[in-house]
């Protein structure tokens, strides 16, 4: 404890509160997204003629679409200036002088190298980081694992196969942000791991994320075939620099018969961003979805995975934590969908909110008719650090048969005076006494991570922590 | 000469709307071990977390200095930093972080310096014997899923690593067997060992202070000490128990 304490001591939250500049007025277009700036896009990405119908076909069901009416207010998105979201780069030079001194200190003390930096804040040098990339790639290729930016696989042999899978999961039709996604995706990353090979290495899009337009409108499309095994992890723990505030991603993942895929997330968007992110997966027969998924960061997230388990035997595992500190309102959670028999799912999140955050907890879980002898857990515990900040938990159940074996078990909390005074007793500060508590109770998730990114989360939460008093 | 570590003169507390102390007056001097008796309700334990500063109690009147200090300017870890304990009734459980690891930051915290892990280790590893208890606990996260007795004797154990000045055990005795009694006895008794180590024990049990050297016995009655003697008190009160002093108090 002693050592991150020395490293972080002095870090202030506020490093995380970017401003996005409205008031300039050279980058503001004022009117919406037409059909030339998505031909525009599709023609500078060189897409096949198939996408260009399929963005086209997007941005109409998007004009068509009303926003949703359900979740935390998002009015601070302008879609008239949708634009503004969509070419954020236009005539803009970024460079890393432009990024602010103190997001330069956070990747210093989180211990970010130098060259990932750069491309953290969106200014990365790209060789940098596709180097790395490129090892991996030529590592896990002796197997004959696909692992590529979905762009250029477009064209490639696996083109046929992106096509036949390629927002069939996430249809446009889903919901306004779905089909925004539809109409202007830029980068991402597609893996295919073939028949019964097992991917030792988690891959990581870590080193993805200085594509051009990635981290907010990136695809991701993973298919592991049957008996298949892979890890795959998404994003990184320090805060992403994004001048525009809207990350509209998807996440399509394919599990075939008997394999498995864990899908790890670590999110920890600038705390203007508004994270409407659509993640899902199908899981065949006797296959297993296993999701981690950790959201800190942003203004507004709206983030449930979906699971649709299709299968007899499939299985579903979910293990989340939000964290909601000062102006935040984050609206996480998970769906399943099961859909054969035998089928089972098993959720265990934990939620933090501090300093006025709001945190909600929302799940679905559907049994269909034909789920026989299905079973389904769901456990939610929430932890309020003090007595401005807001839990909720809103689960929906629509269990079909009555050959169901369901539980849900929800629990809300606060940080007990008792635990504080206890661990102040022993010399602990008021602040370290409510972060160690709020690790402990965070521990379930990063447990499931692998060891440096349980470290980080728990740098993460540490920082996150400081200053919750006063 | 004399030391004192702790004087408290006319201490009244309690909740917000129900006051508990009633006028304490407390001295303990250097390597002095008191022992806090009375009956159930007459403010025992309160008195134990005013001096620890447990923030459920407001303090409306009277005064403490701790080695000179003013005690109630103090938070609860400067404090603990200043070198009082107390060993808590009910420890909390706090998942995350091994009883090992928490002592270690625990002692790094109290004495500003680092650690040194394998002295350290062995230290603990030499404590739990005493305390009879497996050197597994040092892994296990702090408090969790240990028993009633366990969780004392985890306290006693934190007591002995964290080699307080001043050492409050706030019914320590209550809920274990006799066997229980005798070791965590031992282990206070080898905090005793050293000289300037200064003891508040609570406890409505003679039992636990069979072993221990005792200097000064007060009996507490509806928020007032009303008797203050040598350890030969003890085995009145466990005679004829706390029937006359409950009538001084009405």
């Amino acid at each position: 404890m002693k050592d991150e304490k020395t490293v972080i001591e002095d870090v202030n939250r506020e490093f995380y509160d970017f401003r996005f500049e409205e008031g300039d007025d050279v980058f503001r277009v004022s009117e919406g997204l037409t059909e030339a700036i998505v031909s525009e896009i599709s023609r500078e990405k060189n897409d096949p003629d198939w996408m260009r119908e399929f963005r086209l076909r997007s941005l109409e069901i998007y004009k068509r679409t009303d926003m949703p009416d359900w979740g935390p207010p998002i009015d601070g998105l302008n879609m008239d200036n949708i634009v503004t979201y969509v070419r954020p780069n236009a005539g803009m030079k970024a460079s890393w002088e432009d990024v602010p001194d103190d997001i330069k200190t956070t990747f210093e003390r989180l211990g970010i190298p130098e060259a990932e930096r750069k491309s953290l804040a969106g200014v990365g040098a790209q060789y940098d980081s596709e180097l790395v990339y490129h090892n991996v790639k030529k590592e896990v290729a002796e197997k004959g694992v696909i692992y590529t930016d979905i762009e250029s696989a477009l064209h490639g042999e696996y083109g046929e196969m992106i096509r036949a899978h390629f927002m069939k999961l996430v249809p446009p039709q889903d919901h306004k942000f779905a089909a925004l996604h539809g109409a202007v995706w830029s980068g991402g990353s597609f893996v295919y791991v073939p028949r019964g090979v097992s991917v030792e290495i988690p891959l990581q899009s870590y080193f993805r994320l200085n594509a051009p337009g990635a981290g907010q409108f990136e695809h991701t499309l993973i298919i592991v075939d049957e008996g298949a095994d892979l890890h795959f992890i998404e994003g990184c723990s320090a805060p992403k620099y994004n001048v525009a505030n809207l990350h509209a991603g998807c996440v399509e993942l394919f599990v075939g018969r008997n394999a498995r895929l864990r899908y790890s997330t670590i999110e920890n968007w600038s705390k203007n961003m508004y994270n409407l992110n659509t993640k899902r997966a199908l899981v065949e027969e006797g296959g297993k979805i296993e999701w981690v998924s950790g959201s800190f960061g942003s203004h507004t997230s709206y983030l449930y995975p979906m699971s649709i388990l299709n299968g007899r035997g499939a299985r579903s595992e979910f293990t989340g934590i939000t964290f909601a500190g000062h102006g935040q309102n984050l609206d996480t959670g998970c769906k399943i969908v099961h859909n054969a028999p035998e089928t089972s799912s098993y959720v265990n999140t934990r939620s933090i909110s501090k300093s006025g955050g709001i945190s909600t907890f929302r799940s679905s879980v559907v049994v269909n008719k034909n789920a026989e002898n299905s079973k389904s857990s769901v456990s939610c515990q929430s932890l309020m650090v003090d007595s401005e900040s807001r839990s909720d938990t809103i689960p929906a159940m629509d269990i079909k048969t009555d050959k169901a074996d369901i539980g849900h078990e929800a629990k809300i909390g606060r940080i007990s005076d008792d635990a504080v005074f206890y661990l102040m007793s022993r010399g602990l500060s008021e602040e370290n006494a409510k972060a160690l508590i709020v690790s402990g109770f965070a521990e379930n998730v990063s447990k499931e991570l692998p060891l440096e990114y349980a470290v980080e989360m728990n740098n993460l939460i540490r920082i996150e922590m400081k200053g919750a008093i006063g | 000469m004399e030391e004192k570590l702790l004087v408290i003169k006319n201490l009244r507390s309690g909740l917000e709307d129900k006051e508990i102390l009633k006028g304490i007056d407390l001295e303990i001097g250097k390597g002095e071990t008191h022992v806090i008796m009375g009956p159930n309700g007459a403010g025992k334990s309160t008195l134990g977390n005013v001096i620890m500063g447990n923030p459920v109690y407001t303090v409306t009147a009277g005064t403490a200095e701790y080695c000179g200090e003013d005690l109630f300017e103090m938070s609860v870890s400067e404090r603990a930093k200043k070198g009082i304990f107390m060993s808590f009734q009910n420890p909390i459980e706090v998942p995350g972080i091994s009883l090992e690891n928490f002592l270690r930051s625990a002692s790094e915290e109290v004495t500003g310096e680092r650690v040194r892990i394998w002295p350290f280790h062995k230290e603990i590893e030499k404590n739990l014997g005493i305390l009879d208890m497996d050197g597994a606990y040092a892994d296990r996260d702090l408090n969790v899923g240990f028993s009633g007795g366990e969780k004392k004797k985890a306290e006693i154990l934190q007591l002995m690593m964290l080699k307080p000045k001043l050492a409050i055990l706030d019914e320590t005795d209550s809920g274990l067997d006799v066997d229980a009694v005798k070791t965590v006895s031992g282990g206070i008794r080898e905090y005793q060992k050293d000289a300037d180590a200064s003891l508040l024990i609570i406890t409505h049990n003679a039992a636990i202070l069979e072993s221990l050297r005792v200097d000064k016995v007060h009996v507490i009655v509806d928020g007032r000490i009303v008797e203050t003697k040598g350890p030969e008190l003890i085995d009145e009160i466990v005679k004829d128990g706390f029937a006359k002093y409950e009538e001084q108090g009405e």
